[in-house]
């Protein structure tokens, strides 16, 4: 799995200078995890800590990936790695960024949905506001996975969960929309589907100074009742379709991500992301309509954003 | 467990009754005695009635229940005689003194009683904090005029406490101007000394 | 300018328990403050934030956005080795509850001034013992104060306590909302330097994180692993004892000023023994000292520690006393059981086979304004529980 491609040519260069196509050999997430087959959260934290490099303290809030660790006296993290309480994951990394004051050490911060749209929204709020130093990643399953799928407030309208059995009523909480609203000078939404794109992402925010945030959607195979070898390409089909943006906003200003752009221009339909997912098997044809329409507006919206 | 001086200011939020407290003891302490004070603080509130106490000993005070009956009382406020028991606790010997122009009032009568018009000497010196005449640093300068603490001590206490200069000159301005009252007791006092000094001369005669 | 001259040469000073517990903390030299405001405990924060502003010391003060995260930024920063503050009271320290557990299993050497305030429902700010005895279990040193002087001296002999070696355990110093927190009383300074170069060394968390050797802290953890873990940090407790001795001891070496884990007062000779902790234990030297001039031989025995509690203190002093009553004060109360420190010293006699007439007074609940006198007519009390003014 570990590609390394070496290439000088600039059209592998982001506009930042970055280059897009190496990936660094080193290991940060050891072999040996315990997590379930094909997760894919543990794929984008293997990027995310590459591109992050070996100079990076570790924060991870109570969730799956704490679970993927292993159990004392083992642990898959070749990182400093400090485990925090459900609720105060960014209110630690405050701390840790207080007494780790080296501009050149990062601190990454990492916790589920549940623990950042729900529990911990309100350390999330105080330490952007705080301007802490740091990279807040939200690796987004739609549900508690850790305890068996239940709701939160990530999860998207019409799937099931052990919670909402019939369906959730409700539309999934924007959780972009609510961390650009404090004015914050880097946020992203990431998917490992696209490893280049999310590795980019994170080495252009760790090279901003403050807070910074990368929302990244990571599909579940158990939790979305997809088979194990599935979950890159769900996470694919729900770019495609437009149910999940990839951008970048730099100080309120929106980059959409080639992925992105090129899904907008000709998206696939909804259906063919939700339906080969278990999760929302008992949706209504009703219910997918209306579904399809939200997705058409969040279209509309983008494409007036960034001129598309 | 030596004698303990005890002090009770009544006032309401925003006149400096907790501070003057504070630099009551604090020129206490300049004295080079030993001191406390607290308010009896409920939320912060402006213009509530508010209570604070200074306790003054030679001795280390080991007392943090309230002051029950004290030897003086002070009064920022003259309407809080309408709207407080200023009286609560106090006996024949307990001194009070009040922020008006010389009256007394009818529940104070039967007590020592001395005045100064704190108000006016602030507005003399146009002394105000958010619009208020300042009434503390002048209410303790015509304390210290009654004996608790020195009167360089409080001056030393109240430059710690405030930058405005202004404060000092109101104390020494309250030290200077504070008069007894003439009210029930006092006639009753003269008029006593009055009969003891006819007894006296009648027993010369005799 | 003259005053500004006056103010370095100054060795004591006219300031609240409040400013009293911040210049405490600055001469301790923490790298990182992390606290919310809450009545009481607030003007502790404040004169922080002044002091750090004002550059008296280089420190990072993080104005957090609730309790939990406060204590969440001290346990981040302690777990990089750094060393941390924070201050709290009542509801605040409730919302910490799950840190506060976090913090003692971590064995982060934090340290915490707690502003003992009573709990809503009905709002009230003053003086109650309830939340921090709430929390005896949570595996945090706990220390009761009764003066300004006491709440200074305690926070400069926590961060040893706190930060040695074989302890490795947060500790918070608990000082009576308002009663203490924002009364006035003269205030002995500690020669900084000396305290610095004699009395507490350099921080050292064995377990800070690190780029050179990563790993991983608070991971999951087995039931049997758990199990030892918890054994170990019993054993941190237990050295607590005499760390905590031997800090009292170069304490008074140092800085003259006597402290013991049981504060005892004419209790020799004593035929009646009053027992409290705080202000309340203060105010009752006053009562022993009535009584024993109308002839009743009191004592007093104030506790300084509640954890780890000083089982040998306190059985010793009792034992040495002729007294066969022993009234006991909690400002605290738990509900369908009892007075707390009362049942705690209970069960220490019962382990050392006394056998006394136990009065438990429930006072000063809430704020309740108890004096001196009160607690000589306490004396007169039966065996059993009893609320005072009920």
């Amino acid at each position: 799995m570990v590609l390394v491609f070496v290439m000088s040519a600039d059209k592998f260069k982001d506009r930042h200078g970055f280059w897009t196509n190496t990936i660094a050999r080193e290991e940060y997430i050891l072999k040996g995890n315990s997590s379930c087959p094909g997760c894919t959260a543990m794929i984008a934290l293997r990027h995310i800590f590459k591109a992050a490099g070996p100079d990076t303290f570790v924060l991870v809030g109570a969730c799956c990936a704490v679970v993927c660790e292993g159990v004392y006296p083992n642990t898959c993290m070749a990182l400093p790695t400090l485990d925090t309480a459900f609720a105060c994951t960014a209110a630690m990394a405050s701390g840790v960024r207080a007494a780790v004051t080296d501009r050149g050490i990062n601190v990454i911060a990492i916790a589920g949905d549940g623990g950042t749209v729900d529990i911990g929204i309100q350390a999330l709020s105080g330490a952007i506001e705080r301007n802490t130093d740091f990279l807040y990643v939200c690796y987004d399953n739609e549900a508690y996975g850790n305890t068996g799928m239940q709701r939160s407030g990530s999860t998207p309208f019409g799937a099931s969960t052990t919670t909402t059995p019939f369906g959730k009523k409700e539309d999934k909480k924007d959780i972009a929309a609510i961390v650009g609203a404090h004015n914050i000078p880097y946020m992203a939404t990431a998917c490992p589907s696209y490893p280049m794109d999310l590795e980019r992402k994170v080495k252009r925010a760790l090279s901003i100074e403050g807070p910074k945030f990368l929302h990244v959607l990571t599909p579940c195979p158990p939790g979305w009742r997809i088979s194990a070898d599935k979950g890159v390409e769900v996470g694919r089909l729900a770019v495609r379709s437009c149910s999940f943006f990839l951008y970048e906003m730099e100080n309120r200003e929106l980059f959409m991500s080639k992925p992105s752009i090129d899904a907008m221009k000709n998206p696939i339909p909804l259906r063919d992301y939700l339906s080969v997912q278990g999760r929302f098997s008992r949706m209504s044809e009703e219910d997918m309509k209306l579904a399809q329409e939200k997705v058409n507006a969040n279209i509309a919206y983008y494409r007036e954003v960034c001129g598309i | 467990m030596g004698d303990i001086i005890e002090i009770r200011f009544h006032s309401r939020g925003g006149q400096g009754g907790a501070t003057a407290a504070k630099i009551l003891g604090m020129a206490a302490f300049f004295d080079g005695k030993y001191s406390t004070s607290l308010s009896v603080y409920g939320a912060e509130r402006r213009g509530a009635a508010l209570i604070s106490g200074t306790r003054i000993s030679d001795t280390e005070i080991r007392r943090y229940s309230s002051i029950k009956s004290p030897d003086y009382v002070v009064i920022l406020d003259p309407v809080l005689v309408e709207i407080s028991d200023v009286t609560e606790g106090t006996n024949e010997d307990t001194i009070f003194l009040m922020n008006n122009g010389g009256e007394c009032p009818l529940v104070l009568e039967d007590y020592i009683l001395y005045s100064v018009d704190a108000t006016s000497i602030s507005l003399d010196l146009g002394l105000k904090v958010a619009g208020m005449p300042v009434l503390n640093t002048p209410m303790l300068g015509a304390l210290a005029r009654l004996g608790i603490v020195k009167q360089s001590s409080l001056k030393r206490a109240i430059r710690k406490i405030y930058a405005d200069t202004r404060n000092i000159r109101a104390s020494e301005m309250a030290y200077e101007r504070v008069v007894k009252v003439q009210n029930r007791r006092s006639i009753l006092e003269e008029s006593e000394e009055l009969e003891e000094e006819a007894y006296e001369r009648l027993e010369e005669a005799v | 300018m003259m005053a500004e001259c006056v103010e370095e040469e100054e060795t004591s000073v006219y300031v609240t328990g409040c400013e009293a517990a911040a210049r405490a903390v600055i001469i301790a030299k923490p790298s990182v403050v992390a606290a919310y405001p809450i009545t009481p405990q607030t003007e502790i924060v404040e004169k922080l934030s002044l002091f750090i502003g004002e550059g008296r010391h280089d420190c990072q003060f993080i104005a957090v956005e609730s309790e939990h995260s406060a204590l969440s930024a001290c346990i981040g920063a302690a777990s990089c080795g750094a060393r941390t503050f924070t201050a709290t009271s009542s509801h605040g320290l409730l919302y910490m509850a799950e840190m506060l557990y976090w913090a003692a299993i971590a064995r982060l050497p934090i340290v915490m001034a707690n502003a003992n305030r009573a709990l809503a429902s009905g709002w009230n700010i003053w003086a109650d013992h309830i939340d921090s005895l709430s929390q005896r279990d949570a595996g945090w040193i706990q220390f009761y104060t009764s003066t300004v002087q006491e709440v200074y001296d305690t926070i400069l002999i926590a961060f040893r306590v706190a930060e040695n070696e074989g302890v490795m355990l947060p500790v918070m110093v608990n000082l009576d909302g308002f009663l203490l927190t924002h009364i006035n009383q003269p205030l002995r300074l500690v020669d900084e330097t000396l305290y610095q170069e004699e009395f507490l060394d350099e921080i050292n968390v064995p377990h800070a994180l690190n780029l050179d050797s990563p790993h991983t802290l608070g991971t999951l953890i087995s039931p049997s692993d758990n199990y030892r873990v918890q054994h170990d940090r019993k054993l941190g407790m237990e050295r607590a004892k005499d760390v905590i001795k031997e800090a009292e001891r170069d304490f008074l070496r140092l800085f003259g000023r006597e402290y013991h884990p049981v504060m005892e007062y004419r209790s020799d000779d004593a035929e009646v023994l009053l027992l409290g902790m705080g202000t309340l234990a203060k105010e009752a030297e006053d009562a022993v000292d009535m009584m024993r001039f109308r002839g009743i031989k009191a004592g007093l025995l104030r506790l300084r520690q509640i954890r780890p509690f000083p089982d040998d203190e306190i059985i010793d002093a009792i034992s040495r006393s002729p007294a066969e009553k022993l009234v006991i004060i909690d400002r605290d109360y738990s509900p369908g059981s009892g007075g707390i420190l009362s049942q705690e010293v209970k069960t220490r006699l019962y382990d050392a086979g006394i056998v006394k007439e136990i009065v438990n007074v429930i006072a000063g609940v809430g704020g309740q304004d108890v004096s001196a006198e009160d607690m000589m007519e306490m004396v007169e009390l039966e065996r059993g529980e009893h609320w005072w003014g009920i």
